[in-house]
């Protein structure tokens, strides 16, 4: 009998997070990820953990750092409205050095927008999301089952580097349903953390920190934070490539588009156009290896297609340095793609 | 040889880091009194003290416990996390009134609604210090700022907010009082204060704070002695002293 | 292997749960599948519509333009929905509640008396299990035992006593469909 569980794409992250030993929450409602929200309102209690229903999205993210500073596992949750109030909070974590957790099931922008899918939150989640000079790690998850493992690779990140990251999904990964196998991950008990505070006791004092000393000081932290993330650059890019031998022309999509954009890739291959598919996973640090690899496997053009008005194309031109053709296929406000409409652009931009 | 004996000295609470305040503040003051409580209650081992924007925004230095920064407003936000993840510490904020009732209004009033049990220490001193005097969510009607040269016209910019009366009707399950350090008497009643509020959080009893009315000569263009007799004179008409609400039900 | 279905009715039918039954059945015959749902203010409106998708590869878009499949449990839904079904593909619906024939002759019209059938049996409210019943029978590869075990999945546990009266509207609507196929 199969061991997989029908589960919603909001329901797979609250299952990852558990699974990594997540035990706070803290968040504040909006559709489209509500039902991860209600998830851990019930499942945390029930696991010993605290959920708590905070006043806005910035009270809840600072009160995930609090959380974070006491050295434990904790996350948070929006949509894209809230999810701009979290910047404030995020900027907060990456200077304190701290790790978290923040789920972005993003839906269509600008202003207060609409609640269907849309894939518009990619600037402002590979971009930091807040003032001053950081990153956040960003994951980019493309089914319920990667919903579930990347969260919880997310966690692990989190805690290896000392830093915030975000796993962006949309209104549909977060509504869809998939078979999850639980399995694949063992249940982590998290290592308690010797820099977190708790009370000094009869030892040195702790001080975490969003702010240091000392100008010369502040330059110092900037250098640490830039070679952390050039560790991050140099060891996290992950992504998935499919048809790439002979292909003449890559689609390059995530998340939800990337789902999409396989039917028609496949449909195209069908029809004997030769296309591949590139899928970045980690959308921060953007997998710029996996595309030179492309580049030197002799691929030329490059379809870029999401859910927006052109964002992660930005990252495509950057990795490829003006070396091959990059067209775009970008629709915002909440348009979903239907397969043969890709299938279309495809065939234009094939030659 | 004749005997020595300690009559003064630094509480253990507190680190010998020179205070960065301008002469007259009233910060290092109420950083003592503080230092002092948590000398007597032995909770330095089991504190957490949450820093603010503003003047005291290096107050970590001060406090020989652990310590965490909060930006602009949101420390009663990061004690909330902190204490539900660590429910056994003792954690306080340190806010200013430009911190507590004007960028943090949000956070303060739901922290005080829910009862989270920590300790609040709020320093009024009616204006903007740090960033040079403007006008404050405190600062009283006419009062010359920065912002408002000519003084503060409540029908333009609005009337000052009293945070003590406003919270005692939001948090049910509070100590929240008012206090003044302007001189020795009432200095001694603010350590008393400040002692409550940090024993309703360790009694598990409720939330805790102190708005504790405070000089700031510089911004306020006066020297320090007459900084205090401002606060007798015109902030406590406006700001009474006393206790709002306590969560003990002989005080009720 | 692809089978694109939409399931589709208005709110209180149990649309949602024989979609995702109907996505329980398929992963115990060991397929892949996906279930996207109508969600937020739009389901508000009264209608519900959940796309199922099940292949034996991985499973691109969860959601669907076009479908080999649709089941309509109510007038309105089969109004709306009909043009969207492919040429040869299965046209099932509640005749029960829905009197004008569908007006496609390319497809393969499957006729469930769901409604009908459920309240014979007593349980009116089972009308959406007769449903998944027939439209199994109608795709034909979707077994009666891959549904049974599915019902342990779906209905949550204080549930669990309801599992007989269900099996009984899953079978009763297999077997309408087996016998006028």
């Amino acid at each position: 009998m199969s061991t997989k569980i029908l589960m919603r794409g909001n329901e797979a992250v609250g299952e990852g997070a558990l699974r990594a030993g997540c035990r706070f929450f803290f968040g504040y409602p909006i559709t489209p990820q509500n039902e991860l929200f209600e998830f851990m309102a019930t499942r945390l209690p029930q696991c010993g953990g605290t959920f708590l229903q905070s006043e806005s999205e910035l009270a809840g993210i600072h009160m995930i750092l609090g959380a974070a500073a006491g050295g434990v596992r904790c996350m948070t949750s929006s949509s894209g409205p809230g999810f701009t109030l979290m910047g404030e909070g995020l900027t907060a974590l990456a200077a304190a050095r701290l790790p978290a957790v923040v789920v972005c099931v993003s839906r269509a922008g600008p202003g207060l927008g609409r609640i269907a899918s849309a894939q518009s939150d990619y600037r402002l989640s590979t971009r930091g999301g807040g003032h001053g000079d950081y990153q956040c790690i960003v994951l980019g998850p493309g089914s319920a089952q990667e919903l579930y493992e990347l969260t919880y690779l997310a966690f692990e990140l989190a805690d290896r580097y000392s830093t915030p990251v975000i796993v962006l999904s949309d209104a549909i990964l977060g509504q869809m349903m998939e078979p999850v196998e639980l399995d694949t991950l063992p249940v982590i008990d998290p290592p308690e953390k010797e820099w977190a505070v708790r009370g000094k006791g009869k030892n040195p004092r702790k001080v975490i920190k969003v702010a240091p000393h000392t100008d010369q000081e502040l330059v110092e932290w900037n250098r640490h934070l830039k070679k952390k993330y050039e560790l991050i650059r140099e060891k996290e890019q992950r992504y998935e490539a499919q048809d790439i031998d002979g292909a003449s022309l890559v689609v390059v999509a995530f998340g939800s588009t990337s789902r999409i954009a396989q039917d028609a890739v496949m449909q195209a291959r069908e029809e004997g156009l030769a296309v591949g598919l590139f899928r970045p996973i980690s959308l921060w640090p953007f997998p710029e290896k996996g595309m030179k690899e492309l580049r030197q496997a002799g691929i030329e053009r490059f379809l870029v297609v999401e859910a927006n008005n052109g964002q992660m194309i930005e990252d495509v031109r950057l990795a490829l340095c003006g070396s091959a053709e990059v067209i775009q296929y970008g629709v915002g406000g909440g348009h979903i793609f239907a397969p043969d409409e890709i299938y279309e652009q495809i065939k234009m931009a094939v030659r | 040889m004749a005997e020595w004996k300690c009559v003064f000295r630094l509480p253990r609470a507190m680190t010998d880091v020179p205070f960065p305040y301008c002469p007259g503040c009233s910060h290092g003051i109420i950083h003592r009194l503080v230092a002092e409580v948590m000398d007597e209650l032995d909770i330095t081992g089991k504190a957490i003290g949450i820093t603010s924007a503003g003047c005291s925004v290096r107050n970590w230095r001060q406090f020989d416990c652990d310590m965490v920064m909060a930006l602009h407003g949101r420390g009663p936000a990061v004690a909330t996390g902190l204490k539900r993840a660590r429910p056994e510490a003792i954690v306080f904020t340190y806010q200013g009134d430009g911190d507590l009732a004007a960028i943090g209004t949000g956070e303060i009033i739901h922290a005080a609604s829910r009862c989270e049990r920590i300790t609040v220490i709020y320093v009024n001193n009616g204006v903007f210090g740090a960033t040079g005097g403007q006008q404050a969510p405190t600062t009283l009607i006419e009062q010359k700022t920065t912002s408002y040269p000519k003084g503060r016209d409540p029908r333009f910019s609005g009337y000052p907010l009293k945070m003590a009366e406003l919270l005692s009707m939001v948090s049910p399950d509070s100590y929240i009082a008012r206090t003044s350090v302007h001189d020795v008497k009432h200095i001694l009643a603010t350590k008393k204060a400040i002692r409550e509020a940090f024993s309703v959080q360790m009694e598990d009893l409720g939330f805790g704070l102190v708005e504790i009315l405070s000089a700031c000569p510089t911004n306020w263009k006066l020297d320090p002695l007459s900084s205090l007799e401002r606060i007798k004179r015109e902030v406590i008409p406006y700001y009474p002293l006393g206790t709002f609400s306590s969560p003990r039900k002989e005080a009720r | 292997m692809l089978e694109e279905i939409l399931v589709a009715g208005f709110g209180g039918q149990g649309v949602m749960l024989l979609g995702q039954l109907l996505s329980y059945g398929a992963i115990y015959e060991g397929l892949e599948v996906t279930f996207f749902p109508s969600y937020g203010p739009e389901m508000r409106g009264g209608t519900a519509n959940c796309t199922v998708v099940i292949s034996d590869q991985r499973i691109g878009s969860p959601v669907r333009n076009r479908f080999t499949a649709l089941l309509a449990m109510n007038q309105a839904s089969l109004e709306r929905f009909s043009p969207f079904v492919k040429p040869g593909g299965i046209l099932a619906y509640n005749t029960t509640l829905i009197e004008a024939l569908p007006r496609r002759e390319d497809v393969r019209i499957i006729k469930i008396p769901a409604t009908q059938i459920a309240s014979d049996l007593g349980n009116p409210q089972t009308a959406n299990m007769v449903a998944a019943g027939g439209l199994a029978a109608a795709l034909g590869f979707i077994s009666l035992e891959a549904l049974f075990k599915g019902l342990y999945r779906v209905l949550p546990e204080h549930r669990h006593a309801l599992i007989s009266i269900n099996q009984e509207a899953i079978k009763r609507g297999m077997e309408c469909v087996s016998i006028s196929e």
